[in-house]
């Protein structure tokens, strides 16, 4: 029994990790909490299954270009209307991103409509039974390209030009400015890769949970979870947030029912910034 | 000065004639525009004001809805019911307050709006109380329609009426300085001997107090709520709009912001039903990117 | 006779970095106090801990109350107030309503039209009176030096915390700065004075305390301690000793 937790948890984990890695990338560096972030998410879904339902694609497969085509859109976005307000006080950027999110919501919804969608793809891995336990394959594997992801983006970050130019804007943009640092074009590249990821990840999620705008919240309330759990500013910290509150969830969906499971993660969220609101991590700048 | 009292007493006296002389539309256009100055005046104390972006807005109104409800349900007199809905969204507001206000900027943005997420749940799984999902139904009141709208119109009228003159008062006084100067240095305030915790709980507090009979007078107008509808993320966001579009922390920019909001809804929306979201988002971003200080805060710096 | 500011064995930790250790400090009534040492020695973290910033081990007593711990509005209104070395004032608020803040918060005047009166007469004090009305941004780095005092006396202090109010001044501005601070302490305030200007320092304070790394290497009258080997070997130099000594010669 503990064991299955375990494994839902992490599974779940790896996800949620992935659908955070984004987020925080964004906010530690931009200062901008990316309210269009979750439906972004549903969007990458969709993506996916458009790819599934007409050509055929598995998601996995059609990963890579729904990936690009999300960081596409960030650029554009953050090109065209975010550096605008990249300086200016909590409440407009909140209600900058707000505002984007209900005309992107709104569009899926007029798109796809409000109806729940799946995808089944006919390549299944099926399901693995050791010993007494059930591990759902195609979700383990989603799982792992998830963490992969967020482990390329800590590479990234660690390895290339691109990356050190992101924290070094991160620490300090007037001085990485000074350094010869393209500080507006850093902010492009790093909001992309932040709604790059969202849309990835929202194509892995296409294989495991049941599509539609109604989940973009969801999704949002996670990733903040995810960022306040695991500290701001982080992979690490993103990638240990996501596997916590995995686990957190898969051990309330067992004790108190599925229905309550997404409400612990926002009932968690206040908690901890109740007490902690630096995160398990605290602030430790972007490795 | 003397303006002020002169524009009040001419709103003052276009609210008290509406009924009399305006149709079941206008008394329904009156209603909204009640509502949403009570909702708008309400954020502005603690957001305009004191610069905190609370999202916790909807968590008031949806607990002074769903009080007003019960209390009414249980056969209790309106006023009585509307007024608890008050106490309780200020009692609610103290002790959110508690927890959130110690929180800076994103944080605190956040967790408010969590509040909002967390209140929706719970009245949706606490069948027993709330009838859940599946929402609560208050009795009909015992009055024709035209009686009944001329009662509703007056109590949100009076809501908002109350709502600005706590803005009057706050704004001029004490709490309107110390709310100012926390927005601008809330370390310095601190250390100048200002009890920031109190004043920012005051606002708070303050704020739950005028959204909840709005909520409650809400609930009695309808006859039928259910979480998704009080809870509502959007109810928490068109106040902040609406102040923003008026003019943030100044006192009769959230009336401003109201009127110029439901005559957008009225007239452009109304025709686009099915892109109401993103006509509304699209002005939010235009609004933030060109107008963050709202048309009267573009008249104050076109006369300075 | 008990001491207005008595800290003993004061500790302040940063997340791995000791910024004070172990620090004890008296200010008599009537003082002028001055703190020096060389930059990261503690100077304004004292200034912190005492007035309640920064979380701190150790005793603070405060005119006989301890108030090590204490919120930090609360030592303002105890009669404490301090200034910051990067002035902290509302910017977008008038000169006026800056003081103001001081006078209502911790100053105990009840209303906001008494509070202005009693910031004309502290602006007056300080010779900012003719720009009451502008907003705070619009002034000079000596006149918002002046305001960040002004705020501070405005709340009506037993004890004055100054924060380098002289950093950044040109000569003739020191001067005008040092006989405000004279003329405050000739009025019974107590003065503890963070400084770099050694002039300065000898010639207004009535004592001296040094911090070096987060401890106190030093404390008297500013003559035997700006003679002390370790000051010099810790702070001021071997070329001040030799110039200090040969000017006295």
């Amino acid at each position: 029994m503990l064991a299955q937790i375990l494994i839902n948890g992490l599974i779940l984990g790896g996800l949620y990790a992935c659908i955070a890695a984004g987020f925080s990338l964004v906010w530690g560096v931009l200062n901008i909490i990316n309210l269009l972030h979750g439906t972004l998410v549903v969007a990458g879904s969709y993506g996916a299954w458009l790819a599934w339902r007409y050509w055929g694609l598995h998601p996995l497969v059609a990963l890579p270009l729904i990936a690009l085509a999300s960081a596409g859109v960030g650029a554009a976005i953050q090109a065209g209307l975010l550096n605008r307000v990249v300086a200016a006080p909590v409440l407009i950027t909140l209600v900058v991103t707000f505002g984007l999110d209900l005309v992107a919501n709104n569009a899926l919804l007029l798109g796809f409509g409000a109806d729940y969608r799946s995808i089944r793809p006919t390549w299944t891995l099926g399901t693995a039974v050791i010993g007494g336990l059930r591990i759902p394959l195609d979700r383990a594997m989603a799982a792992s390209v998830a963490l992969a992801m967020t482990g390329l983006l800590w590479l990234l970050l660690r390895r290339s030009w691109l990356g050190r130019a992101i924290v070094a804007v991160r620490m300090d943009a007037d001085a990485a400015g000074m350094m010869g640092i393209r500080v507006r074009r850093v902010y492009v590249a790093t909001f992309a890769l932040g709604t790059g990821l969202a849309g990835a990840a929202g194509a892995l999620l296409g294989l495991v949970f049941p599509i539609s705008p109604l989940q973009s919240e969801a999704y949002l309330g996670t990733a903040f979870t995810v960022c306040v759990l695991g500290g701001l500013g982080s992979v690490v910290g993103a990638a240990a947030g996501g596997l916590m509150l995995g686990l957190i969830e898969s051990v309330a969906t067992l004790y108190f029912g599925a229905e309550y499971a997404s409400v612990t993660s926002f009932v968690l969220l206040i908690a901890l910034l109740a007490i902690r609101p630096d995160g398990l991590f605290g602030r430790q700048g972007f490795a | 000065m003397r303006r002020l009292a002169a524009g009040m007493a001419l709103l003052l006296a276009a609210a008290a004639l509406l009924p009399i002389v305006g149709g079941p539309y206008a008394l329904r256009i009156g209603m909204m525009l009640a509502m949403y100055i009570s909702l708008a005046s309400s954020w502005n104390l603690l957001g305009g004001m004191a610069g905190y972006p609370s999202f916790a807005t909807a968590a008031f109104f949806g607990v002074g809805a769903y009080t007003g409800a019960l209390l009414q349900g249980a056969g209790g007199p309106l006023p009585l019911a509307w007024a608890a809905g008050g106490v309780a969204s200020a009692l609610v507001a103290f002790v959110v307050g508690w927890v959130v206000l110690p929180l800076r900027g994103h944080y605190f943005a956040i967790a408010s709006l969590a509040v909002v997420i967390v209140l929706r749940q719970i009245a949706t799984n606490w069948t027993d109380l709330t009838g859940g999902g599946m929402g609560l139904n208050l009795p009909v009141l015992a009055l024709g329609p035209e009686a009944q709208a001329r009662m509703i119109y007056a109590a949100q009228a009076v809501v908002a009426v109350l709502a600005t003159l706590v803005s009057v008062v706050v704004a001029g006084g004490r709490l309107g300085f110390s709310l100012r100067c926390i927005k601008q240095n809330e370390t310095a305030a601190g250390m100048l001997g200002l009890n920031t915790r109190a004043a920012k709980a005051t606002a708070f507090v303050l704020s739950g107090a005028i959204v909840g009979p709005a909520g409650a007078i809400y609930a009695s107008s309808v006859s039928y709520i259910e979480p998704g509808d009080v809870f509502d993320i959007l109810l928490t966001v068109e106040p902040i709009i609406m102040t923003m579009l008026g003019g943030v922390g100044t006192v009769f920019g959230p009336l401003l912001g109201a009127g110029l909001f439901l005559l957008l809804e009225q007239t452009v929306w109304a025709s686009f039903l099915s892109v109401h979201a993103a006509v509304l988002g699209v002005l939010v971003v235009v609004l933030a990117l060109f107008l963050p200080d709202g048309v009267l805060g573009r008249f104050r710096r076109a006369r300075a | 006779m008990t001491a207005l500011l008595e800290v003993s064995g004061l500790s302040v930790r940063f997340a791995g970095l000791q910024a004070l250790a172990d620090v004890s400090v008296t200010a008599e009534v009537g003082e002028i106090l001055g703190l020096i040492g060389p930059n990261g020695a503690g100077k304004t973290t004292l200034i912190n801990a005492v007035s309640g910033a920064v979380r701190s081990t150790g005793r603070v007593t405060f005119g006989g109350r301890s108030i090590a711990g204490m919120a930090s509005f609360r030592v303002a209104r105890l009669g404490l107030a301090r200034t910051y070395q990067i002035v902290q004032p509302f910017p977008a608020m008038t000169v006026l309503d800056n003081v103001a803040a001081g006078a209502l918060f911790a100053g105990a005047e009840g209303t906001l039209p008494r509070a202005r009166s009693a910031a004309e007469r502290v602006l007056e004090r300080v010779g900012l009176q003719d720009a009451a009305g502008r907003p705070a941004a619009e002034l000079t780095l000596a006149q918002r030096k002046r305001l960040e005092v002004a705020k501070a006396l405005a709340a009506r202090p037993r004890m004055l915390l100054l924060d380098e109010v002289n950093a950044g001044l040109n000569a003739s501005e020191i001067e005008g700065a040092l006989a405000l601070i004279r003329g405050i302490a000739a009025e019974g305030v107590t003065v503890l004075l963070v400084e770099h200007l050694m002039r300065v320092v000898s010639g207004l304070c009535d004592r001296v305390v040094v911090l070096h790394h987060g401890r106190s290497i030093a404390n008297g009258p500013p003559a035997a301690v700006l003679a002390d080997p370790a000051v010099v070997e810790a702070y001021l130099g071997h070329r001040y000793a030799a110039r200090a000594a040969g000017m006295a010669s």
